[in-house]
């Protein structure tokens, strides 16, 4: 009883539990009593989202186009024809790259027409020899950072190529290279209009949020109805994914440039302009970089995703192969994604980290000696290309490109392994799965669904008060009422408590992981890459692992989204720990505290603001998985997502429960961001 | 240097088109014809295939892949041209659906008849695990054999999504009076099935699920149980109890309302161009099986069966 007198947070919570409890019990469970159920009355919404969206994009101004092909004309939409106009731009500059890459004749049909193709067959743009490309890269690698960047670039290209994976790894690469720097150019520019406008910022930042926390899947069919189908409508939905981030860090480095500097660059003289260009930017750097380090892993984390709507490449090739179950087919494109985005993002970091050399006065041949070294390696190995040509003629030419699934594989290798799981696993795992699933995961969902909706909005609203004051609870409250009014409200409660059970495993594992990684700085490296790579690794692949152990179940679903939700949990831990003040430790360890004593009362209470972001980011990542999980088969909002990919009102529904997903994520958030600051202010860490 | 581009040049060429084209069929534009990929093998093969026939009347070819649900939206809109795997019980509601707001044809039926229905593999009729089966009524004496660790001791009937077939088989297993020793669960993609499948396979367990043939799943023996046969109106939707099996269904092909006009040779080979079961079985078993690419296994089969192909052309 002392203790609770102390802790005036926790009695108000046990107090908020009880009346909990007895709504939970008392109220009856009657579709007419909106004590139990709200109406759905937002039910019409999707069809109206979905009938405006079609009047907009196929009635709304409606113009004349004349078709060519067929010499008539005939109608179309203002608005149809400006997005489709906006696509062939976007798809444009993809296929430019990728016939560099790889050879085609789109990039001259673009100049010309089809016709003129069909007259002059021999016009083929031909492709850069795969040599061409590692070689290139390799080179830069190491102008840019030098042997350990060159080591890393030649490995990966040379997996990529000895694999097979050549063409869609630079199918791929070719929309990457695309969607990624306008990511980056849409992110500075909106992060520096924010910055310089408090009204833009206060507009963005909902926006971000709702950006953030939507799985992809829901606007995929926005998309296809906007944009059409096809790599540019896969890049435009990567760049919706990946440009959050970017804003977000943009404005984050902007406002934690010192002032001192700011004020240096005024009395030099600087214009606004130059004060943002060579003063304010460069300061901010380092934030900038971490947010394209973000904007290139999402946007290979969207690699998959994006084939859902006709992005080629490495994720087309992905599902196909776990359609047929070939595993380690799978695995092996999974890695060739891995790889693209260390290569990509260790560049980029190299190349935004180089200081010009102002001082250096240097011959022709010195300064352009990279150029120079990639000129004779193209010479040399186009030379080569040809030769291979009539070396190889009637099979592949190796030394030109090598085609799919023509190189060498460990399939047979990977194949085994699961192969023999499932032999040597699958009945001692049975009676796991059947004790799970009876025992925990059924009473906890019925208990979920049991929940009268009056018992959960004073739930939720009352932890909103507790926290936060009357502000927070109005805030929650909101974004519960609009997932109340949809007809989904049962799905979401489904969805709530997959992810409750995912997150409480997650946060478990990762901060137990976590915490005996950071003991040693060798095991936090390893923990840190393997967290990255997991973070890119596309996550579908071991979905089908986990479907042979544990059959079509929500065992799956859940442990598929806890490998996926225990990476920031783990990385937020690390993170936290390590950045314990050292001084700290030295006072702690001069008071005589043991190692245990350490862990408990120094490194964890100042580290625990800071793995409430993590268990934040946990519980957006279990949200993203079980939507995914959906591919498994649930019954929450995710397979209402995926159902909406044929649904007539596919873009209405879509969005409407891209929402709910989101809500659940941005009350969440915002009741964990209210508290780690306010730890965090008491803790005196701001 | 000019000549080594030519080389090369020539290298792509090569692989580009595979077939010598005639003016002869110079009417059709020289647009490409964008042809959808979905994610299983004898949709894919067969795209090359028609693909390489288009190709052989001159016209250019582009293969995009799509969302098998999401495509008939696309067809539409005309970012894609045709769809050659219209599968009616999967895919028969979006593509009505696009046909309704417009801008998409029916192209014709395959050849093949198609069969959708719940099944056992073979091994659980070979070793006996329901004695009776593929008679619906063995289903009676042995759910237990089918019973699953979230079924509660019930047996189960593996579904597709609900997106397939909304509720046509919960309501299947109540009208043969199946639903308290029963249970339907919906997988969430046709992978979740093959790897339930492929699990149960290694256990010699028993199974049910949902499967469809012609499919990759013939080569290893897969049995359709025998439901009261369908008659029209059987069904809760057409006023019946919904106590019958599945019909034997077509497999159609769509096009964009404007694919006809602007290649009209092409669309005539396509509104032709007929496969059936074993064909289509072929085409799957060439890269299922022979391990060969997609684009390897549809130029194999195009060299191995022109007498079949060159008919839908002239």
């Amino acid at each position: 009883m002392e203790y609770l007198k102390k802790n005036i947070q926790l009695s108000q919570f046990l107090g908020l539990l009880a009346v909990f409890f007895v709504l939970y019990f008392t109220i009856s469970h009657s579709e007419h009593n909106v004590f139990w159920r709200l109406p759905a009355l937002f039910a019409p919404l999707p069809a109206a989202i979905n009938g405006a969206v079609e009047f907009l994009m196929f009635e709304w101004l409606p113009i004349e186009i004349y078709d060519a092909e067929l010499d008539e004309y005939e109608e179309s939409a203002l608005l149809k024809e400006i997005t489709r106009g906006f696509s062939g731009a976007v798809l444009f500059c993809i296929q430019f790259i990728r016939e560099l890459l790889l050879g085609g004749v789109k990039t001259i049909v673009a100049f010309t027409s089809w016709d003129f193709i069909r007259a002059n067959k021999w016009l083929v743009w031909p492709a850069l020899p795969w040599t061409v490309v590692a070689g290139g890269a390799i080179i830069l690698g190491y102008a840019l950072r030098g042997k350990g960047l060159a080591l890393l670039v030649g490995f990966s290209t040379a997996y990529i190529a000895i694999f097979g994976q050549w063409v869609p790894a630079m199918e791929t690469l070719s929309f990457v290279l695309i969607a990624a720097p306008i990511s980056v150019l849409l992110g500075l520019v909106f992060g520096v209009l924010a910055f310089k406008s408090k009204k833009v910022e206060t507009v963005l930042m909902p926006l971000l949020n709702v950006a953030q926390t939507m799985p992809h899947f829901s606007y995929l069919v926005p998309v296809t109805v906007l944009f059409g189908v096809g790599d540019h409508a896969g890049a435009i939905a990567t760049i919706i994914f990946a440009t959050p981030p970017m804003i977000r860090l943009t404005l984050l480095g902007l406002k934690k440039v010192p002032p001192e500097v700011i004020e240096a660059g005024l009395m030099s003289g600087c214009t606004p302009r130059q004060s943002m260009y060579r003063v304010m930017i460069p300061t901010a750097r380092r934030d900038m970089l971490i947010g394209i380090n973000q904007v290139i892993m999402q946007c290979l984390a969207m690699a998959v995703i994006a084939s859902f709507i006709g992005a080629k490449g490495l994720g087309f090739n992905l599902l196909l192969a776990l359609n047929q179950l070939r595993i380690g087919q799978a695995l092996e494109l999974g890695i060739c994604i891995v790889l693209i985005a260390v290569v990509l993002d260790k560049l980029s970091l190299a190349w935004a980290d180089k200081q010009t050399d102002y001082f250096a006065d240097l011959e022709f041949a010195q300064r352009h000696k990279y150029s120079l070294l990639f000129l004779g390696l193209f010479v040399v190995a186009t030379l080569l290309a040809f030769i291979g040509s009539i070396l190889f003629r009637d099979g592949i030419n190796y030394f030109y490109l090598i085609p799919h699934n023509q190189g060498i594989t460990t399939e047979n290798f990977w194949q085994a392994g699961v192969d023999w799981m499932v032999d040597n696993w699958y009945q001692g795992l049975q009676g796991f799965n059947k004790g799970l699933i009876v025992n925990v995961l059924v009473p906890m969902k019925n208990a979920y669904l049991g929940m009268p909706v009056s018992a959960t909005f004073l739930l939720v609203m009352g932890i909103g008060y507790i926290i936060g004051g009357i502000r927070s609870a109005l805030i929650v409250g909101a974004f519960l009422l609009f997932i109340a009014l949809t007809e989904w409200w049962d799905r979401a409660l489904i969805t709530a408590y997959m992810t409750s059970f995912a997150v409480i495993a997650s946060v478990i594992i990762g901060v137990s992981v976590g915490s005996v990684c950071a003991q040693y700085s060798l095991a936090t490296k390893t923990a840190l890459l393997v967290c990255d790579t997991f973070q890119t690794f596309p996550s579908f692949i071991y979905l089908i692992p986990v479907i042979m152990l544990f059959g079509v179940t929500d065992t799956s679903v859940l442990i598929a989204v806890i490998v996926y939700a225990t990476i920031p949990a783990t990385r937020y831990t690390i993170e936290g720990l390590r950045n314990v003040p050292e001084t700290l430790r030295e006072a702690g360890a001069m008071s005589g505290v043991n190692a245990w004593q350490r862990w408990t009362r120094i490194e964890l209470p100042l580290a625990f603001p800071h793995m409430m972001l993590g268990i934040n980011q946990t519980v957006i990542f279990a949200l993203f998985m079980v939507i995914i999980g959906a591919m498994i088969g649930t019954e929450d909002l995710g397979q209402f997502i995926l159902k909406a990919l044929s649904d007539k009102n596919g873009t209405g529904n879509g969005l409407m429960l891209g929402l709910c997903v989101a809500f659940i994520g941005l009350a969440v958030d915002h009741l964990i961001n209210t508290w780690a600051n306010q730890r965090k202010a008491q803790l005196g860490l701001t | 240097m000019k000549n080594l581009k030519n080389k090369v040049a020539a290298a792509t060429l090569s692989l580009a088109l595979t077939c010598a084209t005639s003016a002869a069929f110079a009417e059709d534009s020289s647009k490409p014809i964008v042809i959808p990929t979905h994610n299983w093998s004898s949709q894919v093969v067969m795209a090359y295939v028609i693909g390489g026939i288009f190709e052989s009347l001159g016209n250019n070819v582009e293969y995009v892949p799509a969302d098998s649900q999401a495509v008939y939206e696309a067809i539409r809109n005309g970012d894609v041209t045709i769809s050659h795997e219209v599968w009616q019980s999967t895919f028969g509601a979006s593509f009505y659906n696009a046909m309704e707001k417009g801008g998409v044809i029916d192209a014709g039926t395959h050849e093949a008849a198609t069969l959708e229905e719940m099944g056992v593999p073979r091994y659980v009729i070979d070793n006996n695990l329901c004695p009776g089966l593929p008679n619906w009524e063995a289903l009676k004496s042995c759910p237990e054999v089918f019973a699953t660790a979230d079924s509660g001791g019930k047996g189960r009937w593996l579904e597709g999504p609900q997106s397939w077939h909304g509720d046509l088989m919960p309501v299947r297993l109540d009208a043969l009076g199946l639903g308290d020793s029963y249970t339907v669960k919906f997988a969430g993609s046709a992978d979740a099935i093959w790897a339930e499948l492929a699990s149960a396979k290694k256990e010699g367990r028993g199974i049910i699920t949902f499967n469809w043939t012609p499919n990759f799943t013939d080569a290893d023996g897969f049995v359709f149980i025998e439901f009261p046969s369908y008659k029209d109106g059987c069904r809760k939707a057409d006023g019946g109890d919904g106590s019958c099996g599945s019909p034997k269904g077509w497999l159609k092909k769509a096009a964009n309302y404007k694919f006809p006009k602007t290649h009209p040779k092409a669309y005539k080979t396509f509104s032709r161009l007929s496969f059936s079961t074993e064909q289509i079985g072929q085409m799957a078993s060439l890269v299922d099986i022979g391990k060969l690419s997609h684009q390897d296994a549809a130029k194999k089969w195009l060299a191995d069966n022109e007498a079949v192909w060159k008919p839908f052309t002239e």
